[in-house]
Parts: C-alpha cells; structure tokens; sequence
C-alpha cells in the first residue's frame, strides 16, 4: 500500500513542478503558498510512509529475530546476501513476474473489450457499468474463497463441467494452482482495468474517427491507428497501476494456497512468512526493501514511458 | 453571524474530538483487571473448543475461586499457525493482556527461549508433572525446566474397515498397508498438505524408521531415515493408493474421504470416532482401529503426539493466581470432561482409568500407549521454521525425489536453525 501512494505521490510531484524560467514576484509568491497548502500532506506522507520505509531500512540491517532478543546485532548487509543468493526468494520473484504478467496482459485485453463495450453501450449504460464493476467491489478474500472452492477436487463444480476431465486437479499441482490464482486475480481486477480504459477512450474524439471513415479506414484500422495512440497515457497509467498491484500479490495466494504451498510463494507471501510466521524481522525486512526497489523500478520505468508519450503527444498537438 | 457560525463550528469539533478522545482511552482499557467483582481476571488465550469443555472448566474454577480470581475464556482462531503468530506477536511486544497460554506441544521452546513464559518451580513444576505420561511430558521440557502444564494429548491411530479388510498384524507397515490398498483398489488417508500435519506425518515416518531431525541445541541429526520417510510418502503419493486431492488434504479431508468409502485404511485423530456415529451405526461399528503402522519392519512406530500445555505469560501482572489458574484448569476432572466433550485425550495417566475416559474412547488402552511412546516434533526454539522447511522439502507429495532428499532436508534444517532463508 505504502509503497504504491509513495509511488503515486512521486508522480504528482513530477507534474506539479513549476516552470524554471522567468520567476516573478508573483509566481514567487504562489509558489510558497503551493508549498504551504502542500505541507500537511507532505508531513503526513512522510510520517505514515517516509518513517516506516526507514525504519524497515534499518532493521534489515540487523540481526533481529523476536524470538531471540538478545541476539539483535548489526550485520550490515548480510540479510541482502542471504536473500539474493538464497533459491527461495529467486523462484518466489519468477512466481511473481509469471503472475503479473500474465494476469495484466489478460487484463489488458479483457479490460479493452470491456471498455469499449461500455463505451458503446447505447441503452442501459447505468446498469451496464454497474454489472461489470461488481467483481471489483467484491473483497479479495471472499472471491479468492470462491475460486478456492470452485476448483475444489471434492466439493468444486469445476470438476463436473462438460469438456473438463473429472479427474483434473488443478489446485494439487503447482502449474495448475497458478493458473487459479491468475483467473481469481483476472476476474477480480480487470473491471478495475475497464475503469481506466474507459476514461481513455472517451478522450478519443469521434471527429478523427469519422474523418478516418471518409477516407475509407476500416474499424479495425481505426481501433489501431486512431483509438491507441490517442489512449496511450491512459493504457500506460492502468498497465501501471495493475503491474505495481499484480507484484504485490497475497490475498489471492494466500487463500487459495495457503503459506503458498507447492511452491506458488510470491514475494509478498515470502515476505510475510519470514516476517510474521517466522518472526524473522531483520530478514523479512531486507525482504520488504527487495519488494519496495521492485515496485519502484517498474513505477520508474512506467512514468518514464508516460513521460516520452505524453511529450510526444503534446508536441504533436503543438 | 459569520463569527457565532464560526465558533459554533469550532464548538463542535472540539466536541467531536473529546468524544472520539474518550472512545479511544476507554476503548483500550477492554479486558484489563475488571473481573467480576472486583476479584483479579486471568486472561487465558486458547483455542476455541466447541464442545464446550474449556467453558465449563472456566466456570469451575471461577466457582471454586471464590472471589480470588476470575478466569476470562479468550477464543483465539481454530487455524494453529494463526493462533501462534497472534501469540508471538502480542507475547513481543509484552501484552499485559496475557496470563495464561494455551500452547499447542510445539511451542514450547520457542516461547521459552525468548523468556516470554515462566518455568514452573517447586509446588507448581510438581502439580505439573506428577502423574503425567510420558510422551505430554517432553513437550514441556524445555533445557531441563518445566515450562507448562500438560492439559490435553492427542495422537493418531491407524483407522481401518473391518468389513473390508482383516485387522492389521502387530507389525503392520505403511509398505504393506499402502500394497493392500492398491490391490483392493481403494485409497489410504493421509495427511500431506503443506501445512504442520504433513510435519507430524513426515515426524513420525522419520521417527518410526529410528532417525531424528534436530536436536534441543540445534544439531542437524537428518541421516538416511528421511529418505525412508520420503519413499513411503512418494510411494503412496504416486501410487493408486494416493487419495484425490492427496497433495492438499488434510484431517478433515482425509476423514471425509473415509466417511465416502473411498478408502480402507486412514491415519488421523480420535475425532474421527465419534464422527463416524453420523454416517451411520453401521458405519462406526465396522470402523476398526490399530496402532500407527511402522516405517520399518522391525522397528516399532512412533504415533505423532499433539495436545496443549497451559503456559504463564511472563508479562501478566499477577503470575502466582495465574499458576493456580492453570493448575485448576488442568485438573484430572477437567481433562476427563474435555475428553469426553471436546475428544481431546487427557495428559494424566490415571485419568485413562476413569468411566468418563473408557465410555469416550472405547480404545483408550491403545491411546494411552500409542502416547506415551509417541514421537514428539523436535524441541528447538526454532521449530517454526523447522517445521516450514520440513513442509516445503516433502511437498508435493508425488514430485519429490527420495534420492536427494537427505542433502536438502540437511541444508533448509541448518538454515531455519540458523535463522537464515531457505
């Protein structure tokens, strides 16, 4: 959570830098009212995320396990060496990208169709918008439940459909247990993907597509040469903000395989096991701090992206 | 106007912040010393016991109290990680809401290593261990010291059906149980989900082949009886005899799968017994029961050995009415009442003897046997950790390879001893 807000304050900061040049008495004085109006905000920030984040930064750096207090030692960075050389963190880290990118390339396109069905929606656009938001207003935990018990060997309906083997059991293998945790993730977010996508497309103005129809583009020349482009920021914010979601990954594995048995840990999940089962703070720190560098490289290379594409933008507008 | 608006506005927050002020200061006061009537409450964290036993045990013990203490039965989750992790939490941070623990056998040493429970001395480590039998015994020693009461035990026996099968020999093995099932075509009930049962299950096969994990002190001890262990396990995981659903089931799965008829053979706790009673008379009266099958022909089996020990917080504020809280709440009447209530198997020997006991457990002999010489999970402050990387090495149950299983047990064990990832 911390970690997405730092990184969405990071942003905002970004586009509300004010102009260099030309710095008047005026725009001086705004200035220092914007920081003034800022300020609570700031300090709030930095109370609620900016102590937490240094303080886990310290205590990876530690020796620190509730358990044996009187071991607490500094290690420097031993916790870093042991998680990076360890097998456990590197194949909850591939558990991580292989659900994350799956699930929010599947999104991508489902949220699309979805999006753009909603756009076009001529009657009942209300109840509609409404239906499709339903998955994403159910907590986490409860659809996890029902996916869980859906594919239950014993008492899950999945097993009794037509075209599906009576004796396939998904959730005892690891390759099956990760394709659940992908549906249950797909089915629960992509209406929150739709969301995004929808507000892009409204942006794209109906002027351009009717030009491109004179000139004789067909719908699917103009969804790729018209709509995309003109989406693009908006395709880059909802990939971002389901790629930084989809990495942080726990509800849905830990339910569905609980202390993500048969190997479906993730690196939230390691992260927890180490720090709350294992009571391992120093380690489960370093952890943490593993995650956060993750979370903020991909939100780097996101706004980086969204920088050159709304720049390129402007610059054709101009 | 505009100013008396103001004002008012400010009024009101003001209001609002006191109320909110003193919801908080009282709000946190919840379960500090008001007990009763004016007597001194003991907060005893446990597990919920539906059967009502732990309740009615409370209620004895605030009777005879008289006035001196009043027990609080606090309900933690059913889930044991759940209930420890809340445990080790609050116990860290020096909860004074504690006093008593209901500790699952396996915590013992770690709660004693972090000093966060009180040994029991003189009168008390006496009320605590006479008459106790021996397998309840281990799990409170702790370095040489006595760290709880020993309450309740539970074990597993090897359940099995008499119309369908002849009654196990003496020496009966997992081999030859596992061969039996596959040649009537039917299943064997485990547990080997990735949680703490696949532990006592894989325990015990280690223990009953004459091996050891680790030691109080932390020595690796994993020789070549984990790779037995390990090939009974992938024998039935990759076997006919391997229940749907083996590599996720657990007690009540493998009951389950019992109770559809499924499976002839079935390794769990005594509360598939009276379980059995629902399905059918019929049923329960073909429901025969044997002692643990052995991991080796010529050693004999080492039954897994649950239950919960009464611990003293070191952090409750009146520790002496805490000790005598405990020891009432263990009494020889009360772990008969949660035999009979709850289906939890008493510590105390002498209890074995009694109508209440006999009436509930119509294998109560065998019970007692298979607990005093059952296997205890190993006594290290580390066991948390132990016990995952137990869990993660001998999972799934059909994918694991006997061969190298000896080298990779050796090195999680001696990363989880030495608080390292693994």
């Amino acid at each position: 959570m911390s970690t997405a807000q730092a990184a969405g304050a990071e942003t905002t900061r970004q586009a509300t830098a004010p102009p260099k040049k030309g710095i008047t008495e005026r725009h001086r004085a705004e200035r220092k009212l914007a920081w003034m109006l800022c300020a609570p905000a700031v300090i709030a920030m930095l109370i609620v995320t900016g102590y937490p984040i240094c303080y886990a930064v310290y205590l990876s750096l530690q020796r620190y396990d509730l358990r044996f207090p009187d071991d607490k030692e500094f290690v420097g960075l031993n916790n870093y060496a042991d998680v990076l050389t360890s097998s456990t963190w590197w194949g909850g880290v591939w558990n991580t990208v292989i659900i994350t990118v799956v699930s929010v390339s599947l999104e991508l396109v489902l949220g699309m169709a979805i999006a753009l069905v909603m756009h076009r929606a001529i009657f009942g656009r209300g109840p509609v918008r409404a239906a499709i938001l339903i998955p994403y207003g159910i907590i986490t935990v409860v659809a996890a439940f029902a996916w869980k018990y859906a594919f239950d060997p014993t008492s899950g309906f999945v097993a009794g459909l037509p075209l599906i083997s009576d004796t396939a059991q998904p959730l005892n293998t690891h390759g099956g247990s990760l394709v659940v945790i992908i549906l249950a993730e797909v089915w629960k977010t992509t209406p929150f993907m739709a969301l995004l996508l929808l507000a892009g497309l409204s942006l794209v103005p109906d002027e351009l597509h009717e030009a491109a129809k004179v000139d004789g583009a067909s719908t699917v020349q103009r969804f790729f040469r018209i709509t995309i482009p003109l989406m693009k920021p908006a395709i880059l914010v909802a990939l971002l903000f389901r790629t930084l979601d989809a990495f942080r990954i726990f509800d849905n594995i830990y339910i569905i395989q609980p202390g993500g048995a048969l190997n479906t840990e993730s690196v939230s999940i390691l992260g927890y096991n180490v720090t709350i089962n294992r009571v391992n703070v120093g380690l489960g720190s370093a952890i943490s701090i593993l995650i956060f560098v993750c979370v903020i490289l991909i939100a780097i290379f996101f706004v980086k992206a969204l920088g050159t594409s709304t720049a390129q933008q402007t610059g054709e507008a101009k | 106007m505009a100013e008396e608006g103001t004002s008012r506005k400010t009024r009101t927050v003001v209001a609002l912040v006191a109320a909110l002020a003193f919801a908080f200061a009282t709000g946190c006061g919840v379960g500090g010393d008001e007990g009763g009537s004016g007597s001194r409450a003991i907060n005893w964290y446990v597990f919920n016991e539906p059967g009502g036993s732990y309740d009615k045990a409370v209620a004895d013990c605030n009777k005879d109290a008289g006035g001196k203490y009043q027990i609080n039965y606090v309900k933690l989750p059913t889930d044991a990680n759940q209930q420890r992790e809340l445990i080790v939490r609050r116990l860290a941070a020096e909860d004074k809401d504690i006093d008593l623990i209901g500790m699952d056998v396996i915590w013992t040493a770690e709660l004693a290593e972090a000093g966060w429970i009180l040994p029991w001395e003189g009168e008390n480590k006496t009320a605590a261990t006479e008459g106790k039998l021996e397998g309840p015994l281990k799990t409170v020693d702790y370095q040489g010291k006595v760290y709880g009461i020993p309450f309740t035990s539970n074990t597993q026996l090897l359940w099995y059906r008499k119309d369908k099968v002849d009654p196990p020999p003496d020496d009966f093995t997992w081999d030859e149980m596992i061969d039996a099932a596959i040649k009537n075509g039917t299943a064997v009930e485990v547990q080997a989900r990735q949680y703490e049962g696949l532990t006592v299950w894989i325990n015990s096969l280690i223990a009953g082949a004459g091996g050891q994990i680790v030691t109080e002190s932390g020595d690796v001890k994993v020789n070549d009886t984990a790779k037995t262990a390990a090939e009974i396990e992938s024998k039935l995981g990759t076997s006919k005899a391997a229940p749907p659903g083996m590599s996720t089931n657990a007690e009540d799965q493998a009951r389950q799968g019992f109770e559809a008829g499924r499976s002839d053979y079935e390794v769990n706790y005594p509360f598939v017994y009276p379980s059995a009673a629902e399905v059918g008379k019929d049923f329960q009266k073909n429901m025969g029961w044997a002692r643990y099958p052995r991991s080796v022909k010529d050693k004999e089996s080492r039954p897994p050995l649950g239950g919960i020990n009464i611990g003293v917080s070191k952090y409750g504020e009146t520790p002496d009415l805490a000790f005598e809280a405990a020891k009432c709440i263990a009494n020889e009447q009360h772990q008969g009442d949660a035999a009979e209530l709850g289906g939890l198997p008493p510590t105390t020997e002498a209890v074995y003897e009694t109508q209440q006991v006999k009436k509930a457990y119509p294998f109560a002999d065998l019970l007692r046997q298979s607990i005093e010489t059952a296997a205890p999970r190993p006594v290290n402050p580390a066991y948390s950790d132990i016990s995952l990387a137990i869990q993660k090495t001998y999972s799934p149950p059909d994918g694991i390879d006997p061969n190298g299983i000896v080298q990779q047990l050796r090195d999680r064990i001696e990363k989880a001893v030495e608080g390292k990832i693994f």
